[in-house]
């Protein structure tokens, strides 16, 4: 069996510059911030972060940004991070804002093999501006194509040595869709336990979308 | 009682028993203070949980668990965590009964604009365009106007967040409704007339033959 904990140094060796990366986690929650970290010891950059926002300045992808090493940030909501908005203005990174619900089914169906989804949201708003409308009995709807990336960062809070990944509340969000849309995936691991040692029913990521595990010494 | 707990308070009243209920940030979250006891709400937070409860104190803080704005929060027993897929399958699909979001414009027709000031201020719309289409009754909570301005037109001049779906808009002098004929002044504040509300309002109020005072 393929051994997939590998240290962080050695996992962000593999991230090349102009990679794209999906990094789970809502306002930091549930974000693989170890990794984060990692990265800003390295030149990686021209980096496309595809993130629900841009965390706070100096929190999460925030650092990645503040950093100056993301030149495209796909997202639903930038608010709370006000340098994000200042390098949006100034033309230093393009940002790309996608409502919430259509980023999470975007990043699914990359995961799942299909050709695109039909959504109301954003009918009649700039959000439709350059995609096809359909309409399906009477109501008009958004083509939204699949989201995929080079890489995934996932925030696991117990891990086993297969890669099979439980959770913590709301640290989940868009972790388990992202484990499923990327070429590789890392988990951020909490606690790694032997093999066999999760309940089988409680896993949400199963072991084959997970490439590498990374353990957090904070915890 | 402020402008705020007033809009907040008169929100609550149109939360029935068993309803599911999407608050948005800000005044709209003031509104889980006010449902009287006895009324059963299951709140949704769209980062992914059912039974949202109220914020813990100071040492009770847990991380994890938190609402669409990042804080910490609590969970009702019975409550449920899901990844943000099966969140916004909830929300698109119908299955939240009510949404309550502040504003920035909303217009005759219904449309609402929340999300983006051109060149000024671009929040990004978060889940606000798929909770505006998806909730079965949309209500806007606001203050009437905004420096004096004000927000209920008769044309958003901001970016749609979406169109045609404000159902209720409650501010501070009355509430009203968005019906294909207008928007219909149903209550006022104690103390206002319907003349005030018209002043602070650019889009025509239809005075509804039911008119009341807000219940608080």
């Amino acid at each position: 069996m393929k051994k997939k904990i590998i240290t962080r140094a050695d996992f962000v060796a593999k991230i090349p510059n102009g990679a794209s990366i999906l990094v789970g986690g809502f306002m930091n929650i549930g974000t693989a911030e170890s990794i984060i970290d990692e990265m800003l010891k390295t030149d990686v950059k021209d980096l496309t972060i595809i993130c629900n926002d841009a965390g706070l300045p100096g929190v999460g992808v925030g650092k990645l940004i503040d950093a100056g090493k993301v030149k495209k940030l796909i997202a639903s909501h930038i608010g709370l991070n006000p340098i994000a908005g200042q390098k949006m203005t100034s033309g230093e990174m393009e940002v790309e804002l996608i409502p919430q619900g259509t980023l999470a089914e975007r990043i699914r169906i990359g995961g799942a093999g299909l050709g695109g989804f039909l959504t109301p949201t954003g009918i009649g708003t700039i959000v439709q501006e350059g995609k096809q409308i359909l309409e399906v009995d009477g109501r008009n709807y958004i083509l939204e194509k699949p989201l995929k990336a080079d890489f995934a960062f996932l925030l696991g809070h117990v891990v086993d040595k297969k890669g099979n990944v439980v959770y913590s509340k709301t640290t989940r969000n868009f972790n388990p869709l992202m484990a499923t849309a990327a070429e590789c995936v890392v988990v951020e691991a909490r606690k790694v336990v032997e093999i066999g040692d999760i309940d089988p029913d409680h896993i949400i990521t199963p072991h084959i979308f997970v490439d590498y595990i990374v353990e957090d010494e904070k915890i | 009682m402020n402008a705020k707990e007033l809009i907040a308070r008169r929100v609550a009243k149109e939360l029935k028993d068993g309803d599911v209920v999407n608050l948005g940030i800000g005044l709209p979250t003031m509104v889980a203070n006010y449902v009287e006891p006895g009324i059963d709400i299951t709140f949704q937070s769209e980062n992914g949980m059912l039974g949202l409860g109220p914020a813990p104190d100071k040492e009770h803080e847990d991380w994890d668990l938190t609402n669409a704005g990042g804080k910490p929060v609590t969970m009702t027993i019975g409550g449920v965590f899901f990844d943000s897929s099966t969140s916004f399958g909830i929300i698109r699909g119908g299955h939240v009964d009510a949404t309550v979001l502040g504003s920035l414009q909303v217009d005759e027709e219904g449309n609402i604009a929340n999300w983006i000031i051109p060149g000024k201020m671009v929040p990004g719309m978060g889940g606000a365009m798929d909770l505006l289409v998806g909730a079965k009754k949309v209500i806007v909570a606001m203050q009437h106007t905004s420096n004096g301005e004000p927000k209920i037109l008769k044309k958003c001049t901001l970016p749609f967040t979406a169109v045609k779906e404000v159902n209720m808009i409650v501010t501070e002098l009355g509430v009203m409704e968005v019906t294909p004929e207008g928007v219909v002044l149903t209550e006022v504040a104690p103390g206002v007339t319907p003349e005030d509300v018209q002043a602070a309002t650019e889009a025509t109020l239809i005075i509804s033959k039911n008119l009341k005072e807000m219940e608080i």
